[in-house]
């Protein structure tokens, strides 16, 4: 079944749960796959994993470099193994070590970091990944995704057994929105196309992004603007031609990302745009600033990543248009 | 291939096919190569399992250079052993290569990891070595490492991970030649008593001559009967054998081609042919 938006919204597991619950289901399913944690085992339940099927649950301690480098030697002998932290601990702490061991070497790793941006809330500034994305996306090779909701969640880590190679996710652990119909069916650089619309196209990515995504589009209507929605879900490889489907159609862009807004998601969007289908665009997204603590609510407003943000953004962009 | 003479003449094939390599290119990695030449020679001439007509051989022992830049020794040891022609040794880093200066498993055959990076391969091989168990598979994995990779903390991660997972198959080697590129060891970044620290970290820890065949057969056979990972510590000159560069400090990286070398050479022919007499006179003591 191809991906269906619901026609209401309903809570579902939160993403930490959806992956052990998927990962326990696949580990049993398929014996090549390893479960790798950090000191993280609590942060994402997998401890029923540690529990069911010790042999291959791996907790490396706080070391994750050599976690890094022991899943890539792992998958040469033909193992898949998954590594789980922070998503600063598994990016920006060991890219020296995704590029070159993972990487660069053509090996088989696939890399889970919790809590993108915003939603590291509390854990502060040393926790909260702007740049992880950027990071991932320019080593050569690596696929990069971010789920927004636990049906689309479930999907891409099985397939992401399937496919080989190196992968990272930015997970939200705390998202639990069911966005998609059970079995939706999606495709890695494939987007979504959620509402319909003429004016403007917002691109968003993740939970918090596309849940507010939603309220801006609902907004713009009310002002006359006809907003269409697609969830871009994945970063790299990037859906061209949806891009300039969308460039066609409504002329004109806005981005949406729990990231800087340097060599992110809108950067990604944006060089296909400048090269295949220029239009104006708009950037959602932080300005090149570090993450502090705080609620989510509260962070939203400090980096500007609200529907508010998102409405002034597509207002601005198709102005630009009638320039 | 097995016994000691004949590991001796492997040895010195291994020291001039990497000094005409690198000396072919004008620049490398001499110094490092050849103070892991018996090693290397003791591994793909004795120890290690594996079949150069079928390099992914899956049950075949596993081999990291950690210290990837030591790729033109590594390279010149898979030649002799006929992983490629011999000839292809002229072309490391020439422009589309097999034979990069650092070790590059997609490259090259008979290569099981990438490594340059420092600390980092070690790893992987320690991976390995954690698949092999898990797979049930019988497969050792030997990496080697530098003593100024050992500077890098991954090296020191993987020194807690080993012993705790009790990874037995494993079995490291850490070349220490006491030089690392900007001078020696002692005054870059002092990493004293190697041994004691391996030990302490709950390794089988052997410290040995890295240039005694016989040592280095006997120090394998210790490691593979202890149920622990093993850190075999080398004792190496760095360029050993070959006195060009044995007699410059630091001798990491040196320029040099085949005119500037004569005297030097003749040297390493001489070990040569002095290791094949020894090997003839054994097999004639035999026969």
């Amino acid at each position: 079944m191809r991906a269906v938006m619901r026609q209401n919204f309903e809570k579902g597991n939160l993403l930490r749960d959806q992956y052990a619950e998927t990962m326990y289901e696949l580990m049993g399913e398929d014996s090549r796959i390893i479960l790798m944690e950090a000191d993280m085992i609590a942060c994402d339940n997998t401890g029923k994993i540690f529990r069911d099927y010790p042999e291959r649950a791996i907790e490396c301690g706080i070391q994750e470099a050599n976690m890094i480098g022991v899943a890539a030697g792992m998958s040469s002998v033909g193992l898949i193994p998954f590594c789980h932290s922070f998503g600063p601990f598994v990016t920006r702490r060991v890219a020296d070590q995704v590029c070159i061991s993972a990487a660069y070497a053509g090996l088989n790793v696939k890399i889970i970091g919790s809590d993108p941006g915003i939603t590291a809330q509390a854990n502060g500034g040393t926790h909260m990944p702007f740049e992880d994305g950027a990071m991932m996306r320019s080593i050569s090779g690596v696929t990069v995704l971010e789920p927004s909701c636990p049906v689309q969640y479930d999907w891409m880590l099985r397939e992401m057994v399937k496919e080989y190679g190196v992968f990272y996710v930015r997970m939200e652990r705390k998202a639990n929105i069911k966005i998609y119909e059970d079995g939706s069916d999606f495709e890695i650089g494939k987007g979504v196309q959620l509402t319909e619309g003429s004016d403007v196209t917002i691109f968003a990515t993740g939970a918090h992004c596309l849940l507010e995504s939603f309220e801006a589009v609902k907004a713009l209507k009310g002002d006359g603007i006809s907003a269409r929605l697609v969830d871009m879900f994945s970063w790299k490889p990037i859906d061209e031609e949806l891009i300039a489907k969308c460039a066609a159609e409504t002329g004109c862009f806005v981005t949406v990302e729990n990231h800087n807004v340097m060599g992110g998601f809108g950067s990604a969007v944006a060089e296909v745009a400048v090269r295949h289908c220029p239009v104006p665009m708009e950037f959602v997204g932080v300005e090149d600033r570090f993450g502090q603590v705080g609620t989510k609510a509260y962070l939203a407003e400090q980096y500007g990543l609200t529907a508010k943000d998102i409405v002034d953004a597509a207002r601005k962009a198709v102005l630009r248009k009638h320039d | 291939m097995s016994s000691v003479a004949e590991i001796r003449v492997f040895a010195e094939q291994i020291r001039l096919e990497t000094i005409k390599e690198i000396a072919t290119y004008g620049v490398g990695h001499i110094g490092g190569s050849m103070s892991v030449v018996e090693l290397m020679a003791v591994l793909y001439g004795s120890e290690l399992r594996h079949d150069p007509t079928n390099p992914s051989w899956e049950d075949r022992d596993r081999f990291v250079m950690s210290k990837g830049h030591a790729g033109p020794v590594v390279y010149a040891t898979l030649a002799l052993r006929g992983y490629f022609p011999l000839e292809e040794l002229s072309t490391l880093n020439q422009n589309g290569t097999r034979l990069p200066s650092h070790c590059d498993r997609l490259k090259t055959p008979g290569i099981d990891m990438t490594a340059g990076s420092l600390g980092q391969g070690a790893s992987a091989a320690a991976g390995m070595a954690y698949a092999g168990k898990i797979l049930g598979k019988e497969f050792y994995t030997y990496t080697v490492l530098g003593d100024g990779e050992s500077n890098e903390g991954q090296v020191w991660e993987l020194a807690l991970f080993a012993p705790h997972h009790k990874l037995s198959r494993l079995i490291a080697f850490t070349d220490y030649n006491k030089q690392q590129l900007d001078g020696a060891t002692k005054d870059i970044l002092d990493l004293g008593d190697m041994g004691a620290k391996y030990e302490a970290f709950g390794w089988h820890t052997q410290v040995v001559d890295g240039h005694d065949i016989e040592a280095l057969l006997s120090a394998i056979r210790e490691a593979k009967a202890d149920e622990r990972p093993s850190m075999i510590i080398l004792n190496t000159i760095k360029g050993n054998g070959f006195k060009f560069a044995e007699e410059r400090f630091p001798n990491h990286s040196l320029s040099f081609n085949m005119d500037g070398i004569a005297d030097s050479l003749e040297i390493v022919e001489k070990r040569l042919a002095d290791a094949k007499a020894k090997l003839e006179e054994e097999k004639g003591g035999i026969n």
